[in-house]
């Protein structure tokens, strides 16, 4: 399909401000700046845009909850893209900087946001630098900072690294983490909307949600609507990983089938390998067999598949992996990003990796199967924020769809792959 | 930690009303041993106080006199999350441990590397992928690994 998005991919010219111009860039902005907010929001409202960083929520009607009488309002760019699997945010911001700050400031214009917020992950220092040399152009331009291309409109904009931490990507835990504490998320209600950064409403959005803004704006929310299904509209990106020939992000329709992204796209699977598993959006969602994975790629049809698109971050896993090694992986990650606040999380994954641990390694007990769902059981829907269920919904899916390699494992009290 | 050590810290929390009194006292015998707390340290001390590691990496950050390790002047950070584990990083971070004599969360003792295993680095297109600093390295292989650090000379 056409390359929307990525259209500027691999093009070191649009780096720079003037070549970002005359690629196209900021007439979005300047169209944007020639409505009011309102019709601005509209038109967002009108494209069918659904979040891109794991939730799928409308952005339009999310930035409807700001409360219409508010005095500051903040906006958060979420780039702390951390869910394993996920690089999509990271190719969208080397590649083409401009895009994700001119999305952000016209977000920024329909919210009436005079202070944004950047959060980028801070393992991204090549793209930390990328954004800063881009920032700082577009302020000398005028593009930022006082009266923004002449309009009345002024927007300051703060690049703001995290210092490490999955869970800063949950939007709370973000929030807290700009106002310099450790990230442990909040209970929602309230929601950032109405109470967020320093107890501002703040909307925070994903780096691709926001890049999207530029086009909405300047093609018109029909056309983005026009692409991909009706419920899920939109190009999308779609970051392919694990045992397949051509790892790479993709820009192709909402609803594009996972097995064309796998095996035309992605080039199929490494030599004398067969497809076994696949982690559709991102390693927090459950997990399709080779036979489920003929599915379309959008927001609802993989929630039918029993899957989540989530970050569209999908990862394959052959016939010549162990799916209990597959587990303990996933198990660890989950522990060590764990927060520590909710006590079902903090426990439950340390727990989790322990014992996914003792069966891959031939120390598992036939009893070890109840306990891992027990604390599945015990996990899911007791935590504040989606980390705990992201570790169970993997987790639980994996035991529940190869139960046999597990048993085998503690039979055997060996990984029988490992001859 | 030496096993003198950890029975001079067991022994000073049976002095206390709760063993957890003994944090900061423990933590300076560590450190003057150790010349700093190393990860595998605080994780020693919560054991023998019975806190949560968190609690001790909240009173090493807070006081000024306690150290965190010194990172060496290359941190070579190793993802092996999912993506970069089915590439291949179980034996790029095997090649790297043997190569420096090192494990993750050490240094060596020339204070030139620091190796450290961390969760994805959002890189699962080239995996497996290593930090230095701020350079990333794509694609490993072991050798390939080896051969990088070695040039860092």
């Amino acid at each position: 399909m056409e390359q929307v998005l990525l259209r500027n991919r691999n093009k070191p010219e649009v780096l720079k401000l003037e070549g970002y111009i005359k690629a196209g860039g900021y007439d979005g902005l300047k169209k944007a700046l020639q409505m009011t907010p309102e019709e601005v929001v509209e038109e967002v409202k009108k494209s069918g845009l659904r979040g891109r960083g794991g939730a799928g929520f409308p952005t339009g009607i999310k930035w409807g909850f700001v409360p219409k009488d508010a005095e500051t309002i903040y906006l958060c760019c979420n780039a702390d893209e951390s869910e394993p699997g996920t690089f999509k945010d990271r190719v969208l911001m080397e590649n083409d900087p401009f895009q994700l700050v001119e999305g952000i400031t016209i977000a920024s214009y329909a919210l009436k946001v005079r202070k944004a917020f950047l959060y980028i992950r801070a393992e991204f220092p090549r793209q930390i630098r990328i954004l800063n040399e881009a920032i700082s152009e577009a302020y000398e331009a005028g593009y930022l900072g006082r009266g923004v291309l002449g309009s009345a409109y002024s927007l300051d904009l703060i690049l703001h690294p995290g210092a490490g931490a999955y869970i800063c990507g949950e939007e709370t835990g973000l929030v807290e983490s700009i106002e310099g504490r450790r990230g442990w998320p909040r209970l929602k209600p309230p929601f950032p909307a109405t109470k967020g950064v320093f107890d501002k409403p703040t909307i925070v959005n994903n780096v691709e949600t926001l890049s999207c803004l530029p086009h909405i704006i300047e093609r018109g929310a029909e056309w983005f609507a026009s692409v991909g299904p009706q419920r899920s509209p939109g190009p999308k990106l779609f970051c392919l990983s694990g045992e397949v020939n051509n790892r790479d992000v993709f820009e192709l329709p909402m609803g594009t089938n996972l097995r064309e992204i796998i095996f035309d796209y992605g080039d199929g699977m490494m030599e004398g390998k067969q497809l076994k598993a696949v982690f559709p959006g991102g390693s927090s969602t459950p997990v399709l067999k080779a036979e489920e994975t003929d599915v379309a790629m959008d927001f609802d049809s993989v929630k039918s598949a029993g899957s989540a698109l989530g970050s569209a971050g999908i990862i394959v896993v052959s016939d010549r992996t162990c799916m209990v090694k597959v587990a303990y992986n996933l198990a660890r990650f989950y522990a060590d990003e764990s927060c520590g606040q909710c006590t079902p999380c903090r426990e439950g994954t340390y727990w989790l990796e322990q014992i996914f641990y003792r069966i891959e390694h031939g120390e598992g007990e036939p009893d070890d199967i109840d306990t891992l769902r027990d604390i599945f059981m015990n996990i899911f829907g007791n935590v504040i924020c989606p980390l705990g269920d992201g570790a169970v919904m993997p987790l639980q899916s994996i035991l529940d769809k190869f139960t046999e390699e597990f048993e085998e494992h503690i039979r055997k009290r060996r990984c029988p792959m490992r001859e | 930690m030496s096993p003198e050590l950890e029975q001079e810290i067991k022994q000073l929390a049976s002095r206390y009303p709760v063993a957890r009194g003994a944090l900061l006292p423990a933590l300076r015998l560590v450190q003057k041993e150790e010349r700093s707390i190393t990860r595998e340290a605080v994780h020693r001390v919560a054991e023998l106080l019975g806190l949560p590691p968190s609690e001790v990496v909240s009173a090493v950050t807070f006081y000024t006199l306690l150290r965190l390790p010194k990172v060496g002047k290359y941190l070579i950070q190793v993802c092996h999350t999912l993506s970069c584990e089915l590439a291949g990083a179980e034996e790029v971070i095997e090649a790297i441990s043997q190569k420096l004599h090192i494990r993750s969360g050490e240094t060596t003792p020339d204070g030139k590397f620091t190796f450290l295993e961390v969760e994805c680095l959002g890189a699962c297109d080239m995996g497996p992928v290593m930090l230095i600093n701020d350079q990333y390295y794509p694609n490993l292989t072991p050798d390939r690994a080896v051969e990088i650090i070695e040039g860092l000379g």
